[in-house]
């Protein structure tokens, strides 16, 4: 057993936080949300110059050809900087499965411009009857020309706001919450009938309602057309275990903060951190955040587990640890801070939304302990 | 990074798991699963097997009777040793004095005291704690006096575990009273002693914890004589080598393949119901808080792994201050899963054993898993107070890791 990252994998850390100190501080930040979009398009270039965006895509389309070690490593200095950039949708979830599942036309097309920085894709799933059941899909697809016409609505599109192209899940058959006779498909952002409605979320993300009428689509691959419904989970697991890791980095980076803050916050005529009782709580934040980070590494070596009901066992069970650290760590933040705590213009605020919003995110701890309650023992050998 | 076991490490758990299973008497095993104790005499049975394998003090050093075995195959023994079922070897000789003596005894020490405790020849227990010295122990007020070639021992220790059935007891005296004078440090006039049980002027009094069990005792000193050759290491600096023996005593503290096996049984009992109600299985609440445990745990186990990571890197390196999280959340996690037994008993957990049944002859009253689950409740409670509190440990974590 082996938790060190290998000499390269140290050196692309050490280039990726070296890179987000320079040009992601908390004013650089408050800068690139004020932006129409909600984010810097001149950080995501250069986000792509130092090969992030273009971090999981194979090299074989010009891209790092990195894998779950290297995603761990981004995404946790992605977390700890709060970065808002469309990484997750267009860098990860798109990314995987244009490389994994997409015609070679497709991935001619988008993943040299995934890596270049020119493309911003996002993934349509959710729809409001059911959105955290991938498999409830009422959007239908219907075989037009050589291609396809979709019907329906979806919600919660994260950066579906700004994206060029989505991924979205619609049905070829079967009943709106049959596991078969789902398939995914790539629909061109300005295509007619194709409406969006943008807005913000809590934490200064972006997102979109999508909506659907008659739009043309490609399948997005030839076996994901008919069925995609696996792809499209393993997808979402990913997508969980990423954002498992992007909250350690944030609970790390916030954890730091506050530990920081009771050393040199004065009352009584002493640091405030000279409490037993303060110093008691930030050992247990201490103790939530090493626990969720065990979690969050266990959460992505298994997004490329074989056995899907396992993957998404360990990964839905990071998601309840992580949850619950991440709700822990951001409330005791904010009250070890006191009332600067309180403020949008001091950082543990925007830390503490992150998490909440991540926790919300596919499903919060107890939707997904409720789930794994019903699946048996999680107990290993 | 890699989060599985090397193929010599699987097959080193699989030759662990066969041997511990077949050489483990039933009647232990079964004692142990229900949540009891091998007896003294079983212990030193199990011991004795453990021995003529040669792997009942595994993490010495070859010479004195250990294995050789990397940290991790360590680990994996321990883990071994609580999913079977099987009991811990005796602490107090086999973790805690061993190291010291072989780390800071002179030659005689070592060949007349390791190798009967390897076999369990000698019982010891520790004489650390005193009614006016616990999380703060460099009080100790227990006092050695040099006389001729002795030291003559007053005072008193408590919460001796198994005092009892105990041969010897390895104790902090203070044997410089100065120390404890205003201006000296505490913890410079303290020594490390070995006494035989048998001496004149030892007395044992039992003490009997809220679960109604007896585990632990008072132990006074009345003029006790100890033969200087006793004394371990130099005079006055027995708190260097306490340190040292409580550093190692937190390894392994976490106890994970006990809980883990512990919750295994509670996912077992939950499946069938008992008189004739329907199984709890059936009750989602509790499966929910069932399955947070696994996770919790499952989260502790990986946390556990990566302290032993860095560890095994630097073996002779000094404890590692995270072990302290082992410590506060392995505690944490034994006694949750006796909370969900204690749970799962529902009113059966009112029935106290021996008032019910064995006085009497009679049946027993409710299933006879439920009878034990409100005694090992109220027992378990002290394992987040012994081996430095769980208080102790956040001082611990603040210091040495947040840096306050």
């Amino acid at each position: 057993m082996n938790f060190d990252l290998s000499e390269d994998q140290q050196l692309l850390k050490d280039t990726f936080e070296r890179f987000l100190k320079q040009t992601y501080g908390f004013e650089q930040r408050k800068a690139a949300c004020a932006k129409p979009e909600g984010w810097s398009h001149d950080i995501w270039r250069e986000m792509a110059e130092i090969g992030l965006t273009g971090l999981l895509v194979p090299e074989a389309h010009g891209g790092f050809g990195g894998g779950k070690v290297e995603a761990m490593v981004a995404l946790e200095a992605l977390g700890s900087a709060l970065v808002v950039e469309p990484f997750l949708p267009t860098a990860v979830l798109c990314a995987h499965l244009i490389a994994k599942h997409g015609t070679t036309a497709i991935a001619e097309e988008y993943l040299p411009k995934i890596v270049d920085g020119s493309a911003l894709l996002a993934l349509a799933h959710m729809e409001r009857q059911a959105p955290l059941d991938p498999a409830n899909v009422a959007t239908t697809a219907k075989p037009s020309g050589d291609g396809y016409v979709l019907n329906g609505e979806k919600t919660l599109v994260l950066h579906g706001d700004s994206a060029q192209a989505l991924i979205v899940s619609a049905r070829v058959a079967g009943n709106q919450t049959d596991r078969a006779g789902i398939g995914l498909f790539l629909v061109d952002a300005k295509a007619s009938g194709l409406k969006r409605q943008a807005y913000a979320t809590q934490d200064n993300g972006r997102a979109a309602e999508i909506s659907l009428y008659d739009v043309p689509a490609r399948a997005l691959g030839e076996a994901v057309a008919k069925d995609g419904l696996l792809a499209l989970e393993a997808t979402i697991d990913l997508g969980m275990a990423c954002i498992c890791v992007e909250a350690v980095g944030a609970m790390a980076a916030l954890h730091a903060l506050t530990v920081d803050y009771l050393k040199m916050r004065k009352q009584f005529g002493l640091p405030i951190g000279a409490f037993q009782v303060l110093q008691h709580r930030a050992a247990d934040m201490y103790i939530a955040l090493e626990l969720a980070r065990s979690m969050a590494i266990s959460a992505m070596m298994s997004t490329d587990e074989p056995d899907a009901h396992k993957r998404h066992q360990a990964i839905a069970a990071a998601k309840v640890q992580i949850g619950r650290a991440g709700m822990m760590l951001g409330e005791e933040a904010t009250q070890l801070h006191g009332g600067i705590g309180m403020t949008m213009e001091y950082a543990s605020g925007h830390y503490f939304k992150r998490l909440t919003m991540i926790d919300a995110q596919w499903g919060d701890a107890d939707h997904h302990l409720g789930q794994l309650a019903r699946q048996g023992s999680l107990l290993s050998d | 990074m890699d989060m599985q076991l090397t193929a010599d490490e699987v097959a080193f758990r699989k030759e662990v798991r066969s041997f511990i299973r077949s050489a483990l008497p039933t009647q232990i095993r079964d004692k142990v699963a229900a949540g009891g104790y091998g007896s003294r005499d079983e212990m030193i049975e199990w011991t004795r097997i453990l021995h003529a394998k040669g792997w009942s003090v595994p993490h010495w050093p070859v010479q004195w009777g250990g294995t050789g075995w990397s940290p991790m195959q360590l680990a994996i023994f321990d883990d071994e040793i609580q999913l079977a079922n099987a009991p811990q070897p005796l602490a107090f000789g086999v973790n805690m004095l061993g190291p010291v003596l072989y780390t800071f005894g002179n030659e005689a020490q070592k060949a007349r005291f390791l190798p009967r405790i390897a076999n369990l020849d000698d019982w010891w227990c520790q004489g650390f704690s005193e009614p006016g010295a616990g999380s703060d122990l460099a009080s100790l007020k227990t006092s050695a006096r040099l006389e001729g070639n002795a030291y003559i021992v007053n005072g008193q220790k408590t919460w001796t575990t198994l005092a009892q059935y105990a041969e010897w007891i390895f104790c902090l005296v203070r044997t410089d009273p100065e120390s404890l004078q205003p201006g000296r440090k505490k913890q410079e006039g303290i020594s490390f002693l070995l006494i035989d049980m048998k001496t004149k002027g030892i007395t044992v009094r039992p003490i009997q914890t809220i679960d109604g069990g007896v585990e632990v005792n008072e132990v006074f000193f009345d003029d006790v004589r100890v033969p200087v050759e006793n004394l371990v290491g130099q005079e006055n600096r027995g708190w260097d080598y306490a340190k040292f023996l409580l550093g190692n005593e937190r390894n392994g503290i976490a106890r994970t393949g006990a809980t883990k096996e512990k919750l295994r049984r509670i996912r077992q009992l939950a499946q069938n119901g008992y008189e004739g109600g329907p199984p709890r299985a059936h009750d989602r609440r509790f499966m929910e808080k069932l399955t947070a445990a696994e996770i919790e745990l499952r989260a502790l186990e990986i946390t556990q792994w990566r302290v032993l990571a860095r560890v095994a890197k630097n073996p002779k390196g000094k404890p590692d201050p995270a072990s302290s999280i082992l410590k506060i959340k392995g505690s944490q996690m034994q006694q949750c899963a006796t909370e969900l037994l204690l749970e799962m008993a529902g009113p059966y957990a009112m029935v106290r054993k021996s008032s019910a049944s064995d006085a009497h002859n009679q049946p027993p009253v409710g299933p006879e898993w439920a009878a034990v689950t409100a005694p090992q409740y109220f027992n378990y409670r002290k394992v987040s107070i012994y081996g430095g509190s769980n208080e102790i440990q956040r001082n611990i974590i603040a210091k040495a890791i947040l840096g306050f």
